[in-house]
């Protein structure tokens, strides 16, 4: 089964680490990814830029409505995401376990929802 | 002040857990209807555990509990509520307890509950949750965040599980000498899988998980006491208390993992310690040697060095060799291999290891690589050091632990 990980975590927090702990952050993403990788679960996953970058859209009455800023405003903020491939749903919690941001932030799990034929 | 409270709060829950795990043991082994046992106590065992840490433990703590589950029966009635099952429940239970009059002489079922919960036809992985519901009352959503596994899907695990201790007819009876080994293993395996979910989490920073370990301390005494000449019962508890012992010195003041290797055992809880000592010893008596007695003595040999300032590294390899002989696992093996490069030096430890890498079960097993680093490290060879360090620290899901395998990966760049 394919499930979406989706990150969240504090934005302000993490803009405002020191340096040395931003570094040992990536590191420890970029340790997951691998291990997801070696074991065949990753299917895709990347970073987002900050909500400072987010733009919402919405459309209603035929007018196409434009906001500065992200859908909702939470205490964490969607900041990643992977797609991995995982037996079922304890295999693809112990891959939400293991995510840095599990211990900083949350970890939202998502089943994909297939298309079946 | 504080603390005082927490201690009557402590002593309340235990003597809430102690009397409900009887009564739903003592029901079910009648009924063998866990799920039906539950129900009729479930809320008497809530009250409980509100009321006792303000009014202290009732006298006869089962009989209160019987008391508030019928009058609360009564309530359900007039709301049409209840179940005939939970009726019938309160009522063999009232008779036995008005026949008898006192606490004391309801008849300890808990250990038959017990087996029937780690019963070979109850699905393995299920039955320390299980164990954890009947005899102490967990919910499920707590059971679920222990175990790593969504609430919904432990719920419907234990569901299930009720239903078919009822529906297979599964026996509530200790098993017979002959067959009580392999019987007895998956009871203390359940035990000890509670414990390990709790010790994970050392720095308890996630109160469910360290009340776990405590929970799975509870239960070895449950099991040592209710089957005081099985030396394995004793050695698992004297295996689980040793480990009990270090944890506060696990963690730094900042937080940071200490390998056992160094951490300083002024802090290790002596007591603790004595009475794991003194737990193997009595089993060593039955002369009947097994995997936590096994287990046990490595920790006790480790728990020397407090004496002796040093750590006997080929008497630890010696008990890891006896373990791989009647216990293997790819885990023994790690740990084998670890006291191998102690004993024999880092090369010899790292033949051991790569014996282990054909098994598949090892690539997602954060232990083997930080192990493997660690030898890599000692040996020179940096960058495949570097690689399993990236493997361990990408499999890591403690982030204290996650912390210090980052620092030794940086140590490897700087030399």
């Amino acid at each position: 089964m394919r499930y979406m990980l989706l990150i969240y975590v504090n934005e302000a927090a993490m803009a405002a680490a020191p340096t040395d702990k931003t570094y040992e952050i990536s590191a420890a993403y970029g340790a997951y990814t691998e291990a997801l990788k070696t074991s065949g679960a990753w299917l895709a996953g990347d970073r987002l830029k900050p909500t400072q970058a987010a733009t919402s859209v919405r459309m209603a009455n035929g007018k196409t409505n434009v906001l500065d800023g992200p859908y909702a405003d939470t205490k964490e903020q969607l900041a990643g995401f992977y797609m991995i491939e995982a037996e079922d749903a304890d295999a693809a919690i112990a891959w939400a376990a293991r995510c840095p941001a599990a211990s900083a932030g949350t970890v939202e799990l998502r089943p994909i929802w297939e298309q079946t034929m | 002040m504080e603390n005082g409270l927490e201690i009557a709060r402590a002593a309340a829950e235990a003597a809430a857990r102690q009397s409900y795990g009887k009564l739903v043991a003592w029901l079910a082994a009648r009924t063998r209807d866990v799920a039906g046992a539950e129900d009729a106590l479930a809320d008497a065992f809530a009250a409980a555990l509100e009321r006792w840490p303000q009014t202290g433990v009732p006298e006869k703590p089962e009989a209160w509990l019987l008391a508030v589950a019928r009058r609360r029966r009564v309530d359900a009635v007039r709301r049409r509520l209840t179940g005939e099952a939970s009726r019938d429940h309160l009522r063999l239970i009232a008779e036995e307890m008005e026949a008898r009059m006192t606490d004391d002489d309801l008849p300890d079922e808990r250990l038959r509950l017990m087996f029937a919960c780690a019963h070979p036809a109850i699905e393995a992985s299920v039955r320390a949750p299980l164990i954890l519901q009947t005899i102490l009352g967990f919910d499920a959503a707590t059971i679920a965040s222990a175990f790593l596994v969504s609430p919904a899907t432990m719920g419907q695990r234990l569901v299930r599980a009720k239903a078919r201790i009822r529906d297979t007819g599964i026996p509530f009876r200790v098993p017979e000498r002959t067959e009580l080994g392999e019987r007895l293993d998956a009871v203390l395996e359940a035990i000890y899988a509670t414990f390990a979910e709790g010790w994970s989490d050392p720095a308890g920073t996630e109160t469910r998980r360290r009340n776990l370990a405590t929970e799975g301390i509870w239960l070895g005494r449950l099991m040592a006491s209710l089957m005081p000449h099985e030396p394995e019962a004793l050695g698992l508890l004297a295996l689980m208390l040793f480990a009990e012992a270090r944890r506060a010195a696990r963690r730094s003041a900042e937080g940071d993992f200490v390998p056992l290797k160094e951490q300083d055992c002024r802090l290790w809880d002596r007591a603790l310690i004595d009475e794991a000592e003194a737990l193997l010893s009595c089993a060593a008596t039955k002369a009947v040697i097994g995997r936590y007695q096994l287990e046990a003595a490595v920790q006790s040999a480790h728990a020397a060095r407090r004496l002796t300032g040093r750590t006997d590294w080929p008497a630890i390899r010696e008990l890891y060799d006896a373990l791989l002989s009647i216990a293997g696992s790819p885990v023994v093996a790690i740990n084998r291999a670890v006291a191998i490069a102690e004993a024999d030096g880092a090369a010899a430890g790292l033949a051991a290891l790569y014996v282990l890498g054909d098994d598949k079960r090892l690539d997602n097993y954060q232990p083997y690589w930080a192990a493997r680093a660690g030898l890599l490290a000692r040996l020179g060879t940096t960058t495949q050091a570097a690689e399993a360090y990236d493997r361990a620290i990408g499999l890591e899901r403690d982030p204290a632990v996650r912390r210090f395998l980052q620092g030794k990966r940086k140590d490897l760049d700087e030399s």
